[in-house]
Formats: structure tokens, sequence, C-alpha cells
């Protein structure tokens, strides 16, 4: 699985992660991911058959009942909106559909 | 020692029993704020109004009789990373440069509650993501004790603030050691919390499996009192632990004796500066004088906890990260009329860091169809394998002591261009927040080395790690050392 992370590859990621990268950026970034990602590769030694995989080392359950609360007012939450439209109660976006 | 500099607790009794005002301290507090930013770069924000504010509010308590908390007057500082309501909050980014929280964090309402004044917001490496606080927005924060080095990250900001006695508590946030690490480097102590002792509401998400909050003070003491004031369960958190809270204060008994110290020797020994070296076998010889058994351990998953954490982490990140998108709050590309996709990903890209991006594209990346299993999936096997290796370990010892950092504060610039070699030097506290143990970082040692202005003393410190929820013996422990030494009693040249 040892394969070279290429440009395209680092162009799809960013794709993926809602980055516009920069030609310099993605130059800089193909080389210091493929240097992490071969670091990585250390893992691929170790013997993980039939070790489960830990995900949060949470000790109890996080289930509560689900009952209505207070929550943050509509006029709060629309403050830090670069564009909000508090009268309508909305974010405002770009034309999604021409 | 300047009044700012002294203990919570005999701040507490002074502003309580009169013999100096809430706003007589919050004001020496600033002043020294004003004297020594300038040149370490510390705060993001000092907030003078709202602080003196507050502490007329406690004055005005106490003068009628009313209750005061058990931090009453005491002046605090908060990585830029918690929200506190109305008050700017950046993370350290561009991206949130105009945030200003609707709501508390909650260990920020309890402190407040407990009567705390917060006199600012502390410079922090952009969303915690680094190891020496060069990643901010708002330019480098400088170590105390040597100008020309870094105070560690990600809460430098927060280590420098009590290194240089501005305040006696900082909060900061420890995701792979960016409490324990910076505490070592500025000579001041660190404690990251169990994870799920601390609430992490209102602290902006970087890995939430691994973040947690915690507390940077001069003393063990103060630690204690701190996290007394922070610890328990929360609503508004659902992995904060109902785990009953003890009595920290309590449990600092002044010795160590019955208690068994696990060292992992072969873990301890490679790639570490001997200066550090040096210092972490003293402070070896220190706990068994205080009546600690020292015993060898094996942790022989450890030296992989690096790329471990960092394909968790990261994979992490670029989930949590998603949400800045330039839509409900902080920072829209001014190019944003090219539609929606667009204004999203300019918004990010001229937002966003480059550690920042870096770590989204990993964790992009080790998420992705075709590599999830090789990457996220193995990372997530072998964080099995590592608390395993520490599940054994406690069936033997009740602590584990490490160095904090292979080396002695490093200098600024000496690892920017690389981000790999930065990563390596998290390689003692990564395990830690991998595997959810308590761990604090308290100063075992000064290391003199040449500096710009003639010869610095740059700080050590080691770690002692705990069982999952057993801060009391890890603080009883770290009180111990700290009453037998006077290395936490050190000040940087002010």
């Amino acid at each position: 699985m040892s394969t070279p992370l290429t440009i395209a590859d680092v162009e799809r990621i960013a794709a993926l992660a809602h980055l516009e990268l920069t030609e310099e950026e993605k130059h800089v970034f193909t080389k210091q991911l493929a240097d992490i990602l071969a670091y990585a590769e250390q893992l691929q030694a170790i013997d993980t058959a039939g070790v489960a995989a830990t995900a949060h080392v949470n000790a109890h359950e996080a289930e509560r009942d689900d009952e209505l609360r207070p929550c943050l007012p509509v006029a709060d939450a629309l403050r830090n909106a670069p564009d909000g439209a508090p009268e309508a109660g909305l974010f405002r976006v770009p034309r999604v559909i021409g | 020692m300047s009044a700012p500099a002294a203990g919570i607790r005999a701040i507490a009794e002074d502003i309580a029993s009169g013999r100096v005002s809430a706003v007589e301290m919050c004001r020496d507090a600033l002043e020294r704020i004003a004297r020594v930013n300038p040149s370490l770069n510390a705060f993001n924000l000092i907030a003078d109004e709202r602080a003196i504010d507050r502490a007329t509010t406690i004055d005005r308590l106490r003068a009628s009789g009313g209750p005061l908390g058990p931090l009453a007057g005491v002046p605090i500082a908060v990585k830029d990373n918690m929200c506190v309501r109305g008050m700017r909050t950046t993370a350290s980014s561009r991206i949130l440069d105009t945030f200003v929280p609707p709501y508390d964090a909650t260990t920020i309402a309890k402190l407040e509650h407990a009567g705390a004044v917060i006199v600012g917001k502390t410079n922090c490496d952009e969303f915690a993501m680094g190891s020496s606080n060069e990643n901010s927005a708002y330019g480098p924060v400088r170590n105390p004790w040597a100008s020309d080095r870094t105070p560690g990250g990600s809460s430098g900001g927060s280590a420098a603030a009590v290194a240089a006695s501005c305040v006696s508590l900082a909060l900061g946030s420890d995701t792979g050691g960016s409490i324990r690490q910076p505490a070592s480097f500025c000579g001041v102590t660190g404690l990251k919390p169990t994870y799920g002792r601390v609430s992490r509401y209102g602290l902006l998400a970087f890995a939430s499996s691994l973040d947690q909050i915690g507390p940077i003070t001069r003393s063990v003491e103060d630690s204690a009192v701190a996290l007394q004031a922070i610890a328990g369960p929360d609503a508004m958190d659902s992995t904060a632990s109902r785990e009953a809270v003890p009595d920290f204060l309590g449990a600092l008994s002044g010795h160590a004796r019955g208690i068994r110290i696990g060292v992992p020797r072969a873990f301890v020994s490679d790639g570490v500066d001997s200066s550090v070296l040096g210092a972490f076998d003293a402070a070896l010889d220190v706990l068994r004088s205080t009546g600690a058994t020292l015993l060898d351990i094996d942790l022989p998953h450890a030296k992989h906890a690096i790329p471990v954490y960092y394909l968790v982490c990261t994979a992490e990140a670029s989930s949590n990260l998603a949400r800045y998108d330039g839509v409900k709050y902080g920072y829209r590309s001014p190019e944003a009329n090219r539609g929606l996709k667009a204004m999203y990903s300019k918004s990010r890209d001229e937002g966003f860091g480059p550690e920042v991006k870096r770590r989204i594209m990993l964790g992009t990346y080790v998420l992705s169809a075709g590599y999830y299993d090789a990457f996220y999936l193995k990372a997530q096997q072998v964080r099995t394998l590592l608390k395993q290796d520490y599940d054994r370990a406690f069936e033997s010892v009740d602590l584990v002591a490490m160095p904090t950092s292979p080396t002695p504060p490093f200098r600024l610039g000496e690892k920017t261009d690389d981000p790999l070699q930065m990563y390596l030097a998290d390689i003692f506290t990564v395990s830690v927040n991998l595997v959810g143990l308590p761990g604090i970082s308290v100063p075992c040692g000064l290391v003199e080395t040449p500096g710009p202005a003639g010869v610095a003393r740059l700080p050590i410190g080691f770690q002692l790690v705990g069982k999952m929820f057993d801060e009391a013996t890890v603080l009883r422990v770290a009180d111990a050392f700290e009453r037998t030494t006077d290395w936490s009693r050190q000040l940087p040249p002010s």
C-alpha cells in the first residue's frame, strides 16, 4: 500500500476537504504529507489481527432522555454570521442553483 | 514575588479577609501583563474593563457579607480556544478573528461562579494544533526564560503567563500534550485530567476523543484547587463523567509512602537529551526519598504512539473543522460570489493557517475510501494495544513516570520547516491522551545554555501519569515531589 503521494492525490483530498489550495501549497503538502505517511507506515508491521478498534475511552453510557431543553435564541445564533438575515432568521449564502 | 504570583488560596484568603481588595489584585495583574506582554505576546486579548467590573462585584459582595467562592477575586487567564460569552474568542485563527461567543464554556461558568476574575485570553497554536505556539495567526509566544526559545504548545500563552507571574492560574487544553509540554518548557505545573473529568462544552473542538481542559499553575496545590472547581458531570457534554469528584486538596499528604511508580526504561532511553535524562533520574531519586517504590515497566507499543496519535487526531480534526465554512460564523472570503462551493473552499483556504490545513488534509486522506482500513482503523487498533500496555502496567504500579518532552525548550523557527520533526517532540505526551489517563508535568530541573543575553536557564519537567480518574494520587505524589525540591519556586528573569 506504500504508493507515493502525487499532486493529483493532494488535489483530490483538497476537493474533499473544501480547501482551494494554491499551486505552492499543493507542492509543499505533497512532500510533507508523503513524509508523514511514510513515517506512519511503521504501524503496518504491528500484528493487529483480531484486535478491536478503540474510537474513544468513555467509560460510561452517554445516553440521556430525549427532552426539550432551552437552547440558544435564534438572534444570538445569527449574530456571528458573515451574512446573516436576522429578520428572516436565516443565514444567507451565495446562489446554489443557477 | 509579585502578588499575582502567590498561590490561589493565599490570594483568595487575602481578599476574603480584606487585606487586599479584588480590584487592587486585578490591577496588579493587569499592570504586570501590560509590562511583560509586549515582549512575550502571551495574550491575544486583555479584558481590562470586564475584569475590573468583575473584581468590583467581588469587593461589593464581600462588603455586604455575601458568600465568597473559593477563587473569589483570583485573577486568571483562559486559553483563547474556550468560549467566554461576549469576549472575542479566536483559537488564534484568522477564520475566527471576529468571533464573539454567545455562551460560556462550562469551565468558564464554573470558575466565574467560584469568583475567579478573567483578565485575558491567551495565545495558542491555531485550533490547538502545534507544539511550539508558532502556528498562531497572532504571532508566536516567547519563552519567559529565554526570548529565543518557544514556550511549547499549544497552550504556550497560558504557560508563559503563569511563568511570568501574570496570573497564578491559566486554563489550557491538552489533546496530545498541549498543557504538559508548555508547562515543562516554561517551568510551571500543568495537569491534564482524565478524559471525561472536565466538561469540554465551549471548548473549540480539535480532536473530540482526546481533548481535555486542565489547569496550568505554579504549584501542585493550585492545580488541585483549580481541578476541584472545574471537575464534574455536565448536561451539556455527554462525555463528561458522572464519576464522583474526590477532595483533591485533602489528598495532598506530603509524602508518597506506599506508592509504586513504574518507569518505562526502554521507552525513555531513546533519543532523549542528556540534560532531560539527568533531571529525570534525579527526580526519580527524590520520589524514592518521599517514600515511593520504583519499578521498571514495559510499554511495548508506546514507541508507536506518534503515528497513532497523528492519524487519529487529524481524522477527528478534519471532521470537527468542517463546521468552519463561512456561513454560520467566522471569516468569509470577499471572493464569495462564485457560488457556494467556491465560497466554502476559498474562505477555508484564506482563513486557516498552514498547519491546520495540513492536518485537515491528512485527516481527510486517512478517512477516504481505500485508506481508511490501512491508516485510521489500524491506528485505532494500535490504540487498543497501547491501552492494554497501560492496563497491564497499572496492575503492578500506581503511577507511571516519564519525561514530559525529550528536549529542553527548542528555538523559535527550529522545527517549523519540518512538521514531522515537530510531531516527534510529542513522543512522551500523546500516549496519555490516546488512553485517556490523567497526567501532570512538574518542573524538575534547569539546564544552562548560551542565549542572546548571556547564559540562559531552560526549564525541564517530568510527568506523572495515573489510573483513570485517579488525579488524587497524581496530585499527591507531584505535591510531595514539589515540597522536597525548589524547582517550582524558581522564577524566570524579569
